[in-house]
């Protein structure tokens, strides 16, 4: 063995020092990142209800004030009153306080993932009045035109959604038909080469309407009142 | 300890220069592609994801510079990843502040700069071995080279995708848009065209190098 090289193993490192190193560094870490969540959550808040309303002011137009409420197994509450979970619905009024319509959101899957939209129904008219893409990763060019494109949009400034004599459901069910079809005003036109994501936007407004808006009839008084 | 350089180096023009140039991220060191090909499909993300990945570039090589000496060999991975998170999460709340539009069209990339090499890659080859004034030069250089890649990506697909630049109508409205920039192989076209055009005009130079080297003798 006298012959066998004696190689130097480099000094350990502690394994406090290894411990204190993570554990500070981690401290620190958490701190720095309550900091900045505590500065920014409040502007981080406002920035969303800026949106939501800029949102709910473009599907129901005209619209100068809106009020939050949830549509429950409790029936309809104010959002700030309502305990158990429900679908939220944003009320919105004119500037002398008239109800002009509500907005809610909807949601089915498209080409890529599911496509999340905000829609505004008008009980007057019985009739959607407009819609906003909130989240979508349908293929830019193609898919995505369901956001902006004026001529599918104007397919929701007034479509029909009028209630069956039962007021249960649709008189008509809301469905999307090929590009250059539409012969009924509950018919959506759909866009040449997204027939996927027109189509997912008719299923969820069906969808949503058949359940939300003989609900939202059943309390237009307290909508009208304002809660 | 962990291991310490044998050399610091001076803060020069060159310490900021080589990843604008000589070292850049994307187009000589073929690093963070991720990004690069999934956000740079218009101008507005490019400059948006540039920015974000320099300040957690600079603000991680500063720290991870100050604690140089006294984080361990051993959990110096796991100590930058940390550092490297923190500032992440903090990019993340700033930009929802900034703007949701943008903090949506970024989606997960933002969360995603936390696996970017290009930052692991600094606090590890250059950060944990040098003083902290060079650097946050070097991060600012290698943030400035990511993004003015991004952007060299960004506007051209952006330009030929949708006809505009950050929004503005370039082309006449005849002009029909190649969809296809937009879209994922876009971004490997115009990568792949960029890194042509910089392999030719590094051939030139060499070539016109050896010429005169010729000429001389």
């Amino acid at each position: 063995m006298s012959g066998v090289e004696q190689v130097q193993e480099p000094p350990r490192t502690p394994s406090f020092a290894m411990l204190r190193t993570l554990g500070g560094v981690a401290m620190m870490a958490g701190l720095l990142v309550v900091l900045v969540f505590q500065v920014t959550k409040p502007i981080i808040e406002e920035n969303k209800r800026i949106a939501i309303e800029k949102a709910v002011f473009r599907v129901v137009p005209g619209a100068a004030s809106r009020k939050d409420f949830v549509l429950g197994a409790e029936g309809l509450l104010p959002a700030a009153e309502a305990q158990a979970g429900g679908e939220t619905i944003y009320a919105a009024y004119d500037a002398q306080g008239a109800l002009l319509g509500v907005a809610m959101e909807a949601a089915a899957t498209g080409y890529q993932d599911v496509i999340r939209i905000l829609y505004g129904y008008n009980p007057a008219c019985e009739c959607v009045t407009g819609i906003k893409v909130l989240k979508m990763a349908e293929t830019p060019g193609l898919g995505d035109k369901i956001a902006f494109d004026p001529e599918f949009l104007k397919n929701f400034e007034a479509l029909d959604a009028r209630l069956a004599p039962g007021r249960d459901g649709l008189l008509n069910e809301i469905v999307a038909v090929k590009h250059g079809n539409k012969t009924a005003p509950w018919q959506v036109d759909s866009i040449s080469g997204a027939t996927i994501s027109s189509k997912a936007i008719a299923r969820m407004i069906n969808q949503s309407g058949q359940r939300m808006f003989p609900l939202i009839m059943r309390h237009l008084d307290r909508l009208r009142a304002g809660g | 300890m962990s291991a310490l350089p044998n050399r610091e180096e001076k803060i020069t023009l060159d310490t900021f220069l080589r990843g604008l140039w000589e070292e850049n991220p994307v187009f000589v060191m073929l690093l963070g592609l991720c990004p690069v090909l999934a956000v740079t499909n218009s101008t507005m993300n490019a400059i948006a994801m540039g920015l974000a990945t320099t300040f957690v570039l600079v603000a991680s090589s500063t720290l991870v510079s100050l604690l140089r000496r006294v984080i361990p060999k051993q959990v110096r991975i796991a100590t930058y990843i940390i550092i490297i998170a923190t500032f992440v999460t903090i990019v993340d709340y700033v930009i929802q502040a900034i703007s949701l539009d943008l903090y949506n069209a970024l989606g997960a990339f933002i969360q995603l700069i936390v696996a970017n090499c290009v930052i692991l890659g600094r606090a590890e080859a250059y950060a944990s071995k040098q003083r902290v004034g060079a650097s946050v030069v070097n991060a600012l250089g290698m943030g400035a080279g990511f993004t003015v890649a991004l952007l060299c990506l960004g506007t051209v697909r952006e330009l030929l995708g949708a006809g505009t630049i950050l929004g503005f109508q370039i082309f006449s409205a005849n002009f029909e848009p190649w969809v296809v920039m937009i879209l994922p192989p876009g971004g490997f076209f115009v990568l792949g065209a960029w890194l042509l055009l910089f392999e030719y005009l590094k051939q030139r130079k060499e070539r016109k190098l050896l010429d005169s080297e010729g000429a001389i003798s």
